[in-house]
């Protein structure tokens, strides 16, 4: 469902004397429908770079990342727009939202980008923010100004309110407490179930143990430093 | 893909069809809406813009991003038929007669084309309403231009409007300068959206706002885009909107296209060393 093949990535920077980053060579790896990966390595070693190159916010300029049918380097800008509406999830570590619309809003905004009636969004969005014990009467309050775990649980339930075929999670499960931290695992075992393919970045080694069927270590990944 | 199918089954309310049924028109079209040839525009000898050429999809917003100056403004003005380029096509997808290069029509028309599926939204509220007139007339005129005659219909229309876009419509007598900066936004956004165009035109729309009414704008923005498949050209030089409201960014300087690709992707790993500049220019909050 996701395939990286001989993926490799540099940064020039322009304004600081034309510098090259030479940050990733040769990545490969796939992850099959109802599989989870979990990307290891120190960080700085290019896990995030990853995942990035996979959602198309970093671009690709050599090798070939597919998800589905769709090829995600080298694509128009619209068919990744599409990919994402339909096709692909993310759960970053940050949130980024329009200030002052009601978490509600926030959570129900991928449904409504798919055409899923309003009524029916929001009461969807409404009883995933329940199972993640984000109270009802934070709902008409905007996460930007909730605690950090707070807006955790509000990314993941925004990842996880369309059943996507393919899913980057970012640390699910970092800053939250145990009971949340195991509404999380059992929400991405159900997306495995129902054969959703799930790369991961997961300090939290016992999620990894428990969710994880693979580990690619990306330290395979680092460039020689011959640049 | 069949997860489309699948996201929307069990709706079948009757006023819900019409949002479901939104969708596939976005994701099958095969024609863009706008398409923009070498349109080129000087000022004496010196250059407004150059060799500017893109495809707008239905549905899509594009932003385009420059310090001031980078001819941002210029290209819209040339697209939207407010200036007159020296070269290049502007071809709109027509409803009735599929792609016209709009530079080549005639007055009449393409006057006609701003008043149905073209919107224009100026920065200053003033530029794009007429202060003399009630709220309601304001709507109600663009209604009026395109052939409606029945007051007691206009006026629910523009009552309607009102509504959507957040203004009290016990209002809808006053004059525009009894309104708030913010609310004189919303009321240069209704009057344009009333008569459903298919393409906006942006001129910095959520500038000289207070940043609280912006994020309120954006809002509004961006549910009037989902809901209304509009597609739109956003010209502003601030990043943190288009990176909310674009779908895709052309990044201009000195009257050229530097760069353009996905909003996230141009803002989290731009290419071009002004786009790097631009990007890490930006304070942050």
């Amino acid at each position: 469902m996701i395939e990286v093949q001989n993926v490799s990535k540099e940064f020039t920077l322009h304004n600081q004397g034309g510098a090259v980053l030479r940050v990733m060579e040769g990545a490969s790896l796939t992850v099959a429908k109802g599989e989870c990966v979990a990307l290891t390595g120190a960080s700085g070693a290019g896990k995030s770079t990853l995942m990035r190159m996979i959602w198309g916010n970093y671009r690709t300029d050599h090798g070939m990342i597919r998800v589905g049918d769709a090829q995600i380097s080298g694509a128009e800008p619209r068919r990744i727009i599409a990919l994402r509406r339909s096709t692909l999830g993310y759960v970053s570590q940050f949130l980024r939202v329009v200030p002052r619309v009601p978490t509600v809003r926030v959570v129900a905004e991928p449904l409504l980008a798919l055409g899923v009636a309003e009524e029916e969004a929001e009461a969807r969005a409404a009883a995933l923010l329940t199972r993640l014990n984000i109270g009802e009467n934070l709902w008409g309050l905007s996460p930007t100004t909730f605690s950090g775990g707070e807006q955790q649980r509000v990314n993941i339930a925004r990842g996880f309110i369309h059943p996507y075929p393919a899913l980057l999670l970012d640390e699910p499960t970092a800053s939250l407490d145990a009971a949340n931290r195991e509404t999380v695992m059992r929400l991405i075992e159900e997306a495995k179930m129902r054969g959703a393919a799930i790369l991961g970045i997961f300090h939290d080694e016992a999620a990894r143990e428990r969710l994880c069927d693979r580990q690619v270590d990306v330290a395979g990944f680092v460039p020689g430093r011959a640049a | 893909m069949s997860l489309l199918d699948a996201s929307g089954g069990g709706i079948c309310h009757k006023e819900e069809v019409h949002a479901s049924s939104s969708l596939p028109k976005h994701l099958d079209s095969d024609s863009p809406l706008l398409s923009v040839r070498s349109v080129a525009k000087r000022y004496g000898a010196r250059i407004g813009c150059k060799d500017i050429s893109f495809d707008l999809w239905p549905g899509e917003v594009l932003g385009v991003v420059g310090e001031s100056g980078s001819g941002k403004s210029t290209l819209l003005g040339c697209l939207s038929g407010q200036l007159r380029p020296d070269g290049g096509e502007v071809l709109f997808d027509t409803r009735d007669r599929g792609p016209v290069d709009t530079l080549r029509m005639s007055e009449p028309q393409r006057r006609h084309l701003a008043r149905t599926d073209w919107a224009f939204v100026h920065q200053n509220p003033r530029d794009g309403l007429r202060m003399g007139v009630s709220a309601g007339g304001n709507v109600g005129e663009r209604l009026m231009a395109t052939g409606a005659r029945h007051y007691g219909r206009i006026r629910e229309a523009a009552s309607d409007w009102l509504d959507r876009v957040e203004i009290d419509t016990g209002r809808i007598d006053d004059r525009p300068r009894q309104f708030s900066g913010g609310m004189q936004q919303r009321l240069q956004i209704a009057r344009n959206l009333v008569s459903g165009p298919r393409l906006a035109f942006m001129d910095e729309p959520t500038g000289g706002l207070d940043v609280s009414v912006q994020a309120r704008l954006l809002d509004l923005l961006r549910g009037l885009v989902r809901d209304m498949g509009l597609s739109a050209v956003l010209v502003t030089h601030d990043l943190a909107v288009v990176r909310l409201l674009a779908d895709r960014l052309i990044v201009m300087k000195d009257g050229r296209v530097v760069e353009t690709g996905l909003t996230d992707q141009v803002l989290d790993d731009p290419q071009h060393g002004y786009t790097q500049l631009l990007v890490s220019s930006v304070l942050q909050v």
